[in-house]
């Protein structure tokens, strides 16, 4: 059985008109990235990165919104961009997405039960009307939502909160076999964070439904996925089991990343402890982000070596884990950058 | 509340704070009879959902609630007997950076991004009363740049030229620029980056101390109020609930709201366990009778839907707003 969706080596520049006097300008947003999700297991990956690591535009290449530059996304078996009329169909079904804003998916001048009866018309889900009644009660159910509270209101008269729950309930009717959520919690209460979460694990436990969670909140990030793909700049910095790279980072980025971390416990040292900030070379950075012939995060690394100024492959630091720097370089790199490959050897 | 705390002299003292909305549907009270004393020198960390109050409270101190909003009550007395709540507009103006000064939330929308950042420091010094040449300011101007973490040639530079951090680095270096004697901080760092917030928040902390200054941090970050603040207070639909030192409230909160907040905190202790708090936040045209809290307590009693409870001492410099402690406090009372 081929995979449920499948990236192959994307990449994606996005090149702007740098207007009447100045050259027109190329960003790399996101470098060579592998990612497999199996049809027949269900998985839990986070995409980690802070802003500009290039993690929305992967979420979005998955998803077939913008091409990729270079590769491509398969959806079972068949490029994204090829999909004949029916396939396109149920590739829209199959692969649900979640935004980070619940404000914006609403039509303020519809009635909330409008986002959940379109995708039952459309996909033709539901025999009679009380069948379509009964699926949405289902779902809202499911996400932690009381029917009777819920619909028939207007967006307005619903909180951030519950308004995000009823975007998970609508992917939830089209019965997906991934949901691509892009920083789904972000916008909502702390308080909230945790029911939403809540939800989103138990669609992956109870629904065998795979997920590719896109944040750049660590810390929700190890409450619910199985395995994280660290970003840096476009390019994946570390990869493996969550529990592994959050406990015990391996490379220097990731390191940093969760050094930073404010953690709720009153007393640690995080406010006072003197960071090690390396003076940054403003033109060996700048050199760094342009093509991909070295480590971009070297001008930054207190680690950083002769070697760094070469481009560091996917080293397997560990069982089911790799991270892309040369103090790994005694272990084999991981082929093809393939990281489900990886996933799968834990 | 006014005996000091670690042996600090108080420096605002807010009493019956309160600020309503006019809406169509009603008066909103956005914050309902805040009392709270801030001390010189500390930090100090106000925490809420989103319409809590908490950003609310920050704008009442600083005069800028813009109608439909107005300050319905209530004082906020400086050491010297001057009440913020009671100036006149040339008095408010006066006041402003000398003795309050806020940092905002997004830096990127509160610079002028047509005027290099040096050049707005000053203006905006002169604009507050600061007298001098133009060298002697600009020099000025370098320094608080230095004491930010920026470089000097920042001052030559238009704001669309700097990071987001850097951004956030003039807007300290702007608030600070005439030695206030209260900083308040909303959410300074909730758009930048976790290595950079680190940064700004240990250089926010390195001047507070240096100015000997107090900052009011407001936000939702539990995190980072367990690392910067010194004090904590916890508001709901626009009450002041718990107030408490910074290890008090994480370590032993009173509060059945502070218990719930504090256990759905995620961390990196448990996966796959998530606590959150049961039921929806309230309205507050709409808000309960009784304590506000009540419909989501899982402690609430018939007694929480009558009466409303007030902040009541509940251990030395622990104050809960909660009839639970109300009861214990009567019978050790009587």
């Amino acid at each position: 059985m081929p995979p449920l969706l499948e990236a192959r080596h994307i990449r994606k520049v996005f090149s702007s008109s740098g207007g009447l006097f100045a050259e027109d300008k190329e960003t790399v947003a996101v470098e060579d990235f592998t990612l497999t999700i199996d049809a027949d297991k269900p998985s839990f990956t986070t995409i980690a990165g802070e802003s500009g690591s290039g993690k929305t535009t992967i979420a979005r290449m998955l998803l077939g919104v913008i091409p990729p530059s270079e590769g491509e996304v398969l959806y079972a078996g068949r490029s994204i961009g090829q999909l004949e009329k029916d396939e396109m169909r149920s590739f829209r079904q199959d692969v649900q997405a979640i935004f980070q804003d619940p404000f914006e998916v609403y039509n303020p001048f519809y009635k909330v039960d409008h986002i959940l009866t379109t995708p039952i018309e459309k996909f033709g889900l539901a025999s009679s009307k009380s069948d379509a009644r009964e699926q949405i009660d289902v779902a809202l159910r499911t996400v932690g939502l009381r029917p009777e509270e819920t619909l028939g209101r207007y967006p307005h008269q619903l909180s951030g909160g519950q308004r995000q729950r009823i975007t998970i309930a609508r992917a939830l009717l089209l019965k997906p076999k991934l949901i691509i959520a892009d920083e789904p919690v972000s916008m909502v209460d702390a308080s909230l964070r945790a029911t939403i979460l809540a939800s989103l694990h138990k669609l992956y436990r109870e629904f065998d439904i795979s997920f590719v969670y896109i944040t750049h909140d660590l810390t929700t990030a190890y409450q619910v996925s199985e395995n994280i793909v660290v970003l840096y700049h476009g390019t994946v910095a570390e990869a493996g089991g969550v529990e592994q790279v959050i406990k015990d980072p391996h490379h220097p980025y990731t390191r940093e990343l969760i050094q930073s971390i404010p953690v709720p416990d009153p007393g640690s040292a995080w406010i006072e402890e003197e960071i090690e900030e390396k003076e940054v070379d403003e033109s060996s950075a700048a050199a760094s982000m342009q093509g991909w012939s070295m480590c971009r995060y070297a001008p930054r690394c207190p680690h950083a070596m002769d070697k760094c100024s070469t481009r560091p492959p996917l080293f397997r630091s560990g069982a089911g884990r790799a991270a892309a720097c040369f103090l790994y370089d005694e272990q084999e790199p991981v082929e093809e950058g393939n990281l489900t490959q990886l996933f799968s050897e834990k | 509340m006014s005996e000091s705390v670690n042996n600090r002299e108080p420096l605002l003292d807010i009493s019956g704070l309160e600020v309503h909305f006019e809406t169509r549907r009603g008066i909103a009270r956005a914050v309902n009879e805040v009392d709270l004393t801030l001390y010189k020198g500390e930090r100090f960390g106000l925490v809420g959902e989103s319409g809590s109050g908490k950003t609310t409270m920050i704008l009442a101190l600083l005069r800028m609630i813009k109608t439909p909003g107005f300050i319905a009550g209530g004082k906020a007395v400086f050491d010297d007997g001057t009440d913020l709540l009671a100036l006149n507009a040339e008095q408010v103006r006066q006041t402003r950076l000398k003795r309050v000064a806020m940092v905002p939330q997004g830096a990127m929308n509160s610079l002028n991004p047509v005027i290099r950042i040096g050049e707005q420091m000053m203006l905006t010094m002169r604009e507050h009363g600061e007298e001098g040449e133009r060298d002697e300011l600009m020099a000025r101007v370098v320094g608080l740049l230095e004491k930010v973490g920026l470089k000097p040639e920042a001052a030559s530079l238009y704001p669309h030229e700097l990071s987001g951090g850097m951004k956030q680095r003039a807007c300290i270096a702007q608030a600070i620029c005439l030695n206030p004697q209260l900083i308040l901080a909303d959410e300074p760092t909730s758009a930048l980056d976790v290595v950079v917030q680190r940064q700004i928040m240990q250089t926010l902390r390195q001047l507070q101390i240096g100015l000997d200054a107090t900052v009011l941090l407001v936000g939702h970050d539990m995190g980072l109020m367990a690392q910067f603040a010194e004090r904590v207070g916890i508001m709901y639909g626009g009450k002041l609930v718990e107030v408490g030192t910074v290890s008090d409230i994480f370590r032993n909160p009173q509060h059945p709201y502070t218990q719930l907040l504090i256990s759905s905190i995620p961390s990196f202790e448990t996966r796959g366990d998530f606590k959150g708090i049961p039921g929806v936040a309230l309205s507050l045209l709409d808000p309960p009778s009784g304590c506000l809290f009540h419909p989501r307590c899982p402690k609430a009693t018939d007694a929480c839907a009558q009466r409303e409870p007030t902040l009541k001492e509940v251990s030395p410099g622990q104050w809960a707003s909660c009839l639970l402690h109300e009861e214990e406090h009567d019978a050790t009372a009587s």
